[in-house]
């Protein structure tokens, strides 16, 4: 290498340096990956929201694709997917949705569900948030898609509308329907 | 404005006292030392630059109580490390573990000291020897110099 062109050197390792940090930059550092994706959804049997007398288990969640939408009455960005879920609940007649009311007011949790609507097929009860720490749930709201297998393919930070719903949950439901 | 800022100082003040004071029992202390050991190396998956003994996040709260639980339970450390992983991966341990993904990280910085050791090293060394030989004039050349100013302090005068 000529001496001329090593003096390049310091500058290409400058521009190198500055793409890496404005890669770094653009990616949201709030975005966690999960543990987990590709994994099986954790085993479970919680009560049933609407009847405290019944169980729901992990086991009843077989045979179909399902989203599990961890929500609760005190999370104010759950006020604001809701609608979008029932919308969305009626189009995907192939998709089940589950509600996981965590660490809610069971009283409040119904009412809001018979006054609003209610997007899923099956409601259950997280009281202690055990289930959502078994989920590696941070918050609410949350959501996951659990394929046919019983194997979580992703988890969803924050709310859906009709826009995350099209550009993130349309190609994972595609890719396994 | 003065007051606004009273409020805002107060504000941060209080939230900084308030958090993560639990009365806690354990069955003696070596439990409760390893209870802060472990509370204090894993993060808070909800504020991601607070650990859960910092945070009073409720997933926070929670993960702490379940760690107590645990420990009462008779669990080792990496059990509950492990039980934590399993949930939350490496983002749970502030002091993220050496693997491929990690290497990097880990060993860039010495990388590039080590690398700006040998640019320094070459620098230095070579600097003196190429500097020697342009500045040295041969015999003649300092004569042509004294010359050449001679010529021009007469040309001045």
């Amino acid at each position: 290498m000529s001496n001329r062109s090593k003096l390049f050197i310091p500058a290409a390792f400058f521009l190198v340096m500055l793409g890496l940090l404005f890669y770094g930059l653009g990616r949201d550092p709030s975005h966690v990956p999960s543990a987990l994706v590709n994994r099986p959804l954790p085993e479970f049997s919680k009560p049933a929201l609407f009847d405290e007398n019944q169980n729901i288990s992990s086991d009843q969640l077989r045979d179909g694709i399902f989203i599990v939408n961890v929500w609760a009455t005190w999370c104010p960005p759950c006020h604001v997917e809701h609608p979008y879920l029932l919308e969305i609940s009626k189009r995907e007649k192939d998709v089940n949705f589950v509600g996981v009311n965590y660490k809610d007011d069971v009283k409040a949790a119904r009412e809001f569900l018979e006054q609003r609507g209610n997007p899923f097929k099956f409601n259950l009860v997280d009281l202690d948030g055990r289930l959502g720490i078994d989920l590696g749930v941070a918050g609410a709201p949350e959501t996951f898609i659990v394929d046919a297998t019983g194997t979580i393919r992703y988890r969803h930070v924050g709310v859906i509308d009709n826009k995350v719903w099209a550009e993130t949950f349309e190609p994972i439901l595609a890719q396994i329907r | 404005m003065k007051a606004l800022l009273r409020a805002a100082v107060l504000a941060l003040w209080c939230g900084a006292a308030v958090a993560a004071i639990e009365e806690l029992e354990f069955q003696n202390p070596e439990q409760e030392q390893r209870y802060q050991q472990l509370i204090d190396v894993m993060r808070c998956p909800m504020c991601l630059n607070s650990n859960l003994s910092g945070s009073d996040a409720p997933i926070a709260a929670d993960l702490r109580a379940e760690i107590r639980a645990q420990i009462l339970e008779g669990k080792t450390d990496e059990e509950i490390v492990d039980f934590m992983k399993a949930r939350y991966g490496d983002f749970i341990l502030y002091r993220p573990p050496l693997n491929r993904v990690t290497a990097l990280l880990w060993f860039g910085p010495l990388v590039l000291l080590a690398l700006g050791f040998v640019v320094a090293r070459r620098m230095l060394t070579q600097q003196p020897a190429k500097g020697g030989s342009e500045e040295t004039l041969s015999q003649e050349e300092s004569a042509r110099l004294q010359e050449l100013l001679r010529d021009e302090d007469v040309s001045k005068s």
